[in-house]
Formats: C-alpha cells, sequence, structure tokens
C-alpha cells in the first residue's frame, strides 16, 4: 500500500512539471487563440539565458530577475515582429509562424550563449524525503510543486487583482466586446507573452536543472501536448489537473502494468490517454466548448 | 446640431451588398430606432458605426468630426458605448468586474504607477469602482454585483450588458436587439431602463428591434431599412403609416431591385 502511495505521490509531483509548461501555452492561447509551438524554445532560452548568467558569476537572484526582464523583452519583440501583422489570419497560419518562431528562438539562443550542454544547479538535493504514512518523494519534486504553485496563485493575483489583468480575461472571455470597450488587443498580447516567456523560465529551471540544459529542451513542448488535450487548452485549471493527472498515471502504470506490456510504457502511456480523449472529449476536461457564431 | 450623421454608407461583403447608400442624422439626446426585416443590414450599420466594419463608400461624422471610418478603439474612445445581439458580456467574470470593464478607458494612471500602488493610482481604483457602483444602483444591479455574470438569468445578463456599455459613459448608446428573446415584464423593465438612461445621463440611443410596439413606445425618430437601403425615416407615427414601409415591413409586394 505505501508503495503504490509512494509512486502515486512521487508521479503527481512529477505532474506539475508538465503543469508549468502547459500553463505558458494556455495563457497565450486564452488570450490570442494562438497555439504557441515556439514555448519550448521559449523555455531553453530562459533555462539557457539563465545558467549562462550564473556561470559568468551572477548571483541567482540577479540571474533570474535578468532572465525574467530578458523574457519580457522576447515577448516584446515578438508581438511587435510578429504577431501584430498576422492579425486576421487563420489558426493554421499562426501556427506554421509560431513552428517557424521556434527555430528562429532556438538558432538565436545558440548564436548568444553556444551549442554545449550545461548543468545547472539549483542548490536542491534529488533525494528522498521522508513525509507522513511511511512514503518517501524527491525533495527536488517537492520544490518544483511549491514552485508550480506559487506560479499559479501569483498568475491569478495578476488576473484577478489588476487592471491590466481584468482586460485579459476580458480578451480571453469575448475579443470584440472587449475591443469595444477600448482594450488595446497589442497590449495584451505584450502581456501574455512576456508571461508566457516567464512561465518559461519558471519551467526552464526545473527542467534544465533535472536533465541540463540543452538543445532536447525545446521538447518538453511535446511533453506538454497530453496535458494540454487531456486538460483542454484554455484552462489554467485544466493545465494543473491535467499535469497531475498525467504525472500519477504514467508512473502508475509504469510500475503496474509496465512489466506486462513491456518497458517504456512510460513514454507512449500519457500520448495513448491524449487520443482517448480527443475521442470522448474533445474539448478536454476544462476546456470551454468551441462555439461558432453564426 | 446632429450628433451622428451617417452620410451616403455603402458596405457589401464579396459580391453582397449589405449597405447602399444609407445615410440619416441622429440628433443629440434622441432615441432613434433602426427596423427592417432580418437581413436588412442593421447589425451591419451598427458595426459600421462602432469600427468593426470599414464601410466602401460614405463617411460618419460623430460629434462634429468627419471619418471615412471609424476604429473600434477610437469609437470607445470618442463616447460610442455598444451592447451586443447574442448575449457578449464576459461570462466568467462578476457583475462588477464586467461594469469595471467598462471603465477601462478612465483609467489614466500607468500600470506602472499601479504595480507600485502609489497614491493615485489607488484613489483613481477606487474611485473607478465607485463609479461602477453608481452605474450598478442606476440599473438596479447592487444585488447582484458578486454573482458570475453567467449564472443569471437571461433577462439580467442583458442588463449587465447594457451596464458595462453605460460605464464608459459613452455619448452614444448602440444597443443591438437589447430585448430579444425576453418576456414582456422584461422587456417593459429594459424600456423603462433605456429611457431612464437617455433621460438621467442624457445619452443619445440608437437601437435595433423587432418588437414594433417597443418601437412605438421608446422612439422619437425611427429609420426603417430593407435590402440595405433606407425606406423610411422620420418620426413613430409617420413612419408607421409611411405606405413604403408597410411594404418592406410587412413583405406584402417585393420591390425588384
Amino acid at each position: 500500500m505505501s508503495y503504490f502511495l509512494e509512486t502515486l505521490v512521487g508521479g503527481l509531483l512529477a505532474g506539475t512539471m508538465y503543469s508549468m509548461v502547459a500553463i505558458g501555452f494556455v495563457l497565450i492561447y486564452k488570450a490570442s487563440g494562438v497555439f504557441n509551438f515556439a514555448q519550448g524554445s521559449m523555455t531553453l532560452f530562459a533555462a539557457l539565458t539563465f545558467v549562462c548568467l550564473k556561470e559568468r558569476g551572477l548571483s541567482v537572484g540577479l540571474s533570474f530577475v535578468a532572465t525574467a526582464l530578458t523574457m519580457v523583452l522576447v515577448g516584446l519583440l515578438i508581438e511587435r515582429l510578429l504577431l501584430r501583422r498576422l492579425v486576421n489570419r487563420s489558426p493554421v497560419t499562426l501556427f506554421m509562424a509560431t513552428l517557424g518562431l521556434s527555430y528562429i528562438v532556438e538558432g538565436v539562443a545558440q548564436a548568444i550563449w553556444g551549442a554545449d550542454v550545461h548543468g545547472l544547479d539549483l542548490g536542491i538535493e534529488d533525494t528522498p524525503m521522508p513525509l507522513p504514512f511511511g512514503i518517501r518523494v524527491s525533495r527536488f519534486d517537492l520544490w518544483a510543486a511549491g514552485a508550480a504553485g506559487a506560479l499559479v496563485v501569483a498568475l491569478s493575483l495578476f488576473a484577478n487583482r489588476t487592471r491590466i489583468g481584468l482586460s485579459l480575461r476580458a480578451v480571453a472571455d469575448d475579443p470584440l466586446a472587449a475591443v469595444s470597450l477600448g482594450v488595446r488587443l497589442p497590449v495584451i498580447w505584450r502581456t501574455v507573452w512576456s508571461l508566457a516567456g516567464f512561465v518559461g523560465l519558471v519551467a526552464g529551471l526545473f527542467w534544465g536543472s533535472r536533465s541540463g540544459v540543452q538543445f532536447s529542451l525545446t521538447l518538453v513542448v511535446l511533453k506538454a501536448m497530453p496535458v494540454l488535450i487531456i486538460g483542454g487548452f484554455d484552462s489554467i485549471v485544466g493545465a494543473i489537473v491535467a499535469g497531475l493527472i498525467v504525472g500519477a498515471s504514467e508512473k502508475l502504470a509504469e510500475v503496474y502494468v509496465g512489466a506486462a506490456i513491456g518497458a517504456g510504457l512510460e513514454n507512449w502511456f500519457p500520448y495513448a490517454m491524449a487520443v482517448g480523449f480527443l475521442l470522448l472529449r474533445p474539448s478536454g476536461l476544462l476546456g470551454g466548448k468551441a462555439i461558432v457564431r453564426v | 446640431m446632429s450628433l451622428l450623421v451617417v452620410d451616403r454608407i455603402s458596405l457589401s461583403f464579396n459580391a453582397v451588398k449589405a449597405l447602399t447608400d444609407v445615410g440619416f442624422d441622429v440628433a443629440r439626446h434622441e432615441i432613434c430606432a433602426l427596423v427592417g426585416p432580418n437581413g436588412a443590414g442593421k447589425s451591419s450599420l451598427l458595426n459600421v458605426l462602432c469600427g468593426v466594419y470599414r464601410p466602401e463608400r460614405g463617411r460618419v461624422v460623430f460629434d462634429g468630426e468627419v471619418r471615412p471610418f471609424m476604429r473600434p478603439r477610437e469609437a470607445a474612445r470618442e463616447g460610442i458605448g455598444r451592447t451586443f445581439q447574442s448575449l457578449a458580456i464576459f461570462k466568467g467574470m462578476t457583475v462588477l468586474e464586467n461594469v469595471l470593464t467598462g471603465r477601462n478607458l478612465a483609467f489614466t494612471s500607468t500600470w506602472f504607477e499601479l504595480a507600485l500602488g502609489v497614491g493615485r493610482a489607488r484613489r483613481e481604483e477606487s474611485a473607478q469602482r465607485d463609479e461602477a457602483e453608481r452605474v450598478l444602483e442606476f440599473l438596479d444591479l447592487q444585488r447582484y454585483r458578486h454573482a458570475v455574470a453567467s449564472t443569471l438569468a437571461y433577462g439580467l445578463q442583458k442588463r449587465v450588458d447594457l451596464a458595462r456599455a453605460l460605464a464608459s459613459r459613452p455619448k452614444l448608446l448602440l444597443l443591438d436587439e437589447p430585448m430579444a428573446g425576453m418576456t414582456a415584464d422584461e422587456k417593459r423593465e429594459m424600456s423603462r431602463f433605456v429611457l431612464a438612461v437617455n433621460r438621467d445621463y442624457g445619452t443619445t440611443v440608437l437601437l435595433i428591434e423587432h418588437d414594433m410596439s417597443v418601437v412605438m413606445n421608446l422612439s422619437d425618430h425611427v429609420v426603417v431599412l430593407d435590402y440595405g437601403r433606407k425606406v423610411g425615416d422620420g418620426p413613430p407615427d409617420a413612419v408607421r403609416s409611411d405606405p413604403e414601409v408597410l411594404r418592406a415591413y410587412l413583405g406584402t409586394k417585393r420591390r425588384v431591385a
């Protein structure tokens, strides 16, 4: 029993790492209907910038602030150079633009910081820590879960307590009505891309410190896919819940069914689950139904 | 002087002509009704006035300023507010938050000041909240201020839409079928609110409505559209007995364009 609990809790905590990446997508999708394929390379860009600044002798805090500001700048540039010129284009056009953007961001990251693999040490040990009920979970996973929680609290405070947050929710709910009230869409886009860059930074720190800061980090975009499909593309809460589901179920599947089906189940199980969701509940657990206005 | 002059506006979507040389004046402080059968171009005209569509020909004169077309933000800033035919209130927000979004343009402090929470930003924040509360009170919505908009009855949601538009204190309020789908009681109530807005706030109203008894009771001025052309324009009684309008509206005999 305690082994089951340990696997479950460990999986849930690991799942928050998926949620972190997924939240970046949801922010942009909600506010502009764009599926931002470049979220993965923004995560890499942030992690790489952080680690290289730190290696050049900046303190952790200073590197963090400098990287956060850099990500805001990246968000502003993307809005100015790309999104503003693609207003009212079809979703496929926008998706292809972010696909291209993904490689550009990756290329720029490489041009600035080089292509080496960097180790990233946040000073958190990835060692088991005893919890009640005799289960032991990784200290690192606990920190990651805490960071994901803090991120969500910060985002919801921003959305609920600030004027720009209110405008952001207005645009997500009904862009036409928001515009008729004088909300400036470019301001909203700049804001969400900056926020998504910041979310990429937090995700990049944890993913980077677990698997090294290298170009494969951009592939977290693929890890976030099942989470988005299961949770719904436009729900932050959905991203959290689905991250937990994916994290827990892939661990449980690996441990309890893996032996019968074969190793590596963990790698494809979330995708199989996502396909199941597409068939049964295409808008995800908490996603809004697409309504076509006539 | 008229608040709004619609001057020979033409608009088409590909080959379909939505509006052809439509022109009329809306006087300051009047309630003007735009009527006509479905597809007559009423909503298209409203969308031209608030900047959603750009007309091919013609111009809009609003409050003395001549424009070949409006931009949405410009329309909002110049004092044109609107409600929507299909409910477009922010469903996930509370009623108060919906109304606060209507105060969006009235904020002058930068968001840097807001982030720091300095005095001016705080004072402004509470002033906007007071203004929003006044609008809620005026439309008898105080009770629902913290209710999430989507949980309210349909008639109340329509009133929230009106409150949000009114919160920006527009000079001209465009109401796109404010009473569509309402019961007779709800229509009477909504009519009362539209009249009160017009009287107490001095807001000029241009509204689209199908219910002729509502139109006759509410409006000072009626403009009739049919197939994208204006077929009637004048005081309600004169328009009602105009044979051309009767033909268009009751469909006794279709003209061949």
